[in-house]
């Protein structure tokens, strides 16, 4: 069981590695243009179907766009949709999570408030008003997301600097005459991270999904840019007779997504033993 | 006569406890109207069972939890007035658990070296050589400077525990049972060399434990609490010798011999525990007494003193 886990791990690891790769080199792996439309060449299949043709691995769209292309330009997108808003939701939901764990009384009830408030808001909805509202660009999907998945982090955040506030080497520095913000920094911080990155990965295969959903109700990522979530929405109406236009992004956005709460998973046996320390 | 290191006066701390949403929040009585002085040099022992309030008490002289009532003075300064590095020069803990109280991510040195970098100031060589010449003086090599705390046994994470409260040369040491959470074999260990640092840099002990032999080893003035109260506090040496109040003679019967045919002491105390949210009225300690008459749970004993020794009972007198 150690061992599938193990594995798990770096199978995940090497999924997000891989696309991480992938997205940062993007204009190297592929020879043609994600934008470049060819209607005379259009609904290619891929290489190893009939009628595939070998400057086309992946075959074309139903615009004549290279299909590797773009769904290695739509690896960019989706990592970078994951990673900031993790980064931002995480900065947000770690600073009310240590506040109120840290602090405890009134500021713990208003921050417990405005976490239960949070909880309450549907996510789709509302992400799908205000992107309706403000109009669909990358910075707002980022945005709108960030601000919305932050509660897992505030929760988990505010649970364990509690249980780390009243340990006896958080009553020493404080007897050492350290600071308040020392304490919460230097003490705290470096010991809660473990169950922090954990949720780090669930929320980035969250927010990935969620722009992959929002991109294919068309709310998301404006076309023409190569996301994910945009190539199975603009391939739907041919999947009956050419199902790779879906198949394709689909499977990359599953793989993705699969590997990253393997990487998760992983990560939490791995800190849970202590290996790492 | 010289100001105490450390003075309490009349110092209580109650908590409120919620039981559920709706249900009335119970006081808790912690600590109650305990008034002690340590002086310089000297070791005070605390003494009682779980639950009494002694780490309540070294809570609030640490400055860790603020009383409800009364306050504290260490070396003739009021310890809220104290800022917090004046306070770290002042007095230190050494905590229970040397597993939880080093940080688990931060090497020997940088644990040790935290007071020093907490007061500013300092270089980093100065630092490091400071680090280097108290670990030594623990008894730990210095090439373990670099290990994290899991790399180390419990009687060493408490030595290093121990350098890091003594790097400041602070003047008190609160040690809040030190020794319980170690082996055996190592108890003795930590015990003699707390006792040598104690003569080599002439410290103060605030000494917290509920066991009496090792109290008895150290300390040269006792005070016995319960249920938040100093109940009996006299020299070491008369308090083993000579015990007043009826607790004190039961803790000092319930200490294990080894000789296994005596079986376990009887000590005449029962099996009901004492409730700091419900405390007795009239002497606090009748529930438990054996030799409590009518009186004890009407009238609360008053406290008589006759220096050095104290003691709270209606059927004592102070030694």
């Amino acid at each position: 069981m150690r061992g599938w886990r193990s594995a798990g791990l770096w199978v995940g690891a090497f999924i997000v590695g891989f696309t991480l790769l992938v997205a940062i080199f993007a204009p190297m792996l592929s020879a043609h243009d994600p934008f470049a439309q060819e209607l005379s060449r259009r609904l290619i299949p891929p290489i190893w179907m009939e009628g595939g043709k070998p400057e086309h691995w992946l075959g074309t769209d139903q615009l004549g766009r290279d299909y590797l292309a773009r769904l290695v330009y739509g690896a960019r997108i989706s990592m970078l949709i994951g990673i900031m808003t993790v980064v931002t939701s995480g900065l947000i939901g770690i600073s009310l999570g240590v506040a109120g764990g840290f602090f405890g009384g009134r500021i713990d009830d208003v921050i417990l408030f405005i976490i239960t408030a949070r909880l309450s808001i549907p996510l789709i909805l509302v992400a799908l008003a205000v992107v309706s509202l403000v109009g669909s660009s990358l910075t707002v999907v980022v945005a709108t997301l960030g601000l919305l998945l932050w509660e897992r982090f505030a929760v988990v955040a505010r649970v364990a600097t509690m249980q780390v506030r009243n340990l006896d080497y958080v009553a020493a520095a404080w007897s050492a005459g350290c600071s308040q913000p020392y304490i919460v920094m230097r003490e705290i911080l470096p010991n809660i991270l473990s169950p922090l990155a954990v949720v780090a990965t669930l929320e980035m295969a969250l927010a990935i999904l969620l722009e992959a959903a929002l991109s294919f109700l068309g709310l998301g990522v404006p076309p023409p840019l190569p996301s994910w979530g945009l190539m199975i929405a603009e391939g739907k109406d041919y999947m009956f007779f050419s199902a790779w236009v879906i198949m394709v992004p689909g499977l990359s956005l599953f793989a993705l997504v699969f590997g990253i709460n393997l990487l998760g998973d992983g990560l939490r046996d791995l800190l849970k033993t202590g290996r790492v320390a | 006569m010289t100001t105490p290191l450390i003075e309490v006066r009349d110092v209580g701390r109650q908590f409120r406890v919620r039981a559920g949403l709706l249900a009335q929040p119970k006081r808790v009585v912690a600590v109650d109207g305990v008034s002690l002085q340590l002086k310089a040099g000297e070791v005070l022992g605390v003494v009682g069972e779980s639950g009494c309030g002694k780490s309540t008490l070294a809570k609030i002289i640490l400055g860790l939890l603020e009383p409800t009532a009364g306050e504290v003075l260490i070396d003739g300064k009021h310890l809220a007035s104290l800022d917090r590095k004046e306070r770290a020069r002042l007095i230190q803990p050494v905590f229970q658990d040397p597993f939880s109280s080093l940080n688990p991510r931060r090497r020997v040195r940088d644990v040790i070296s935290l007071p020093l970098v907490a007061q500013g100031g300092m270089s980093s060589p100065e630092v490091n050589r400071r680090v280097d010449e108290m670990l030594e003086r623990v008894g730990l090599d210095p090439s373990m400077a670099d290990r994290l705390p899991a790399h180390l046994s419990g009687g060493q994470r408490q030595r290093v525990a121990i350098a890091r409260a003594l790097v400041l040369r602070p003047r008190i040491v609160v040690c809040d049972e030190p020794t319980s959470a170690l082996d055996v074999s190592v108890q003795a260990q930590i015990l003699n060399l707390l006792a040598e640092l104690r003569r080599e840099l002439g410290l103060a002990y605030l000494f917290i434990s509920h066991n009496l032999a090792v109290v008895e080893h150290v300390a040269s003035e006792v005070a016995v609490m319960y249920l938040g109260r100093i109940v009996e506090q006299n020299q070491a040496a008369s308090l083993f010798r000579d015990p007043r109040h009826p607790y004190t003679k039961a803790l000092l019967a319930s200490v294990l011999t080894p000789e296994p045919d005596l079986g376990l002491p009887e000590t005449g105390l029962g099996d009901a525990m004492p409730d700091p949210a419900n405390v007795p009225p009239g002497c606090r300690f009748h529930p438990r007494c054996p030799v409590a008459i009518e009186r004890c749970s009407r009238d609360v004993p008053a406290t008589q003193r006759k220096e050095p020794s104290l003691v709270e009972c209606h059927l004592a007198v102070p030694a």
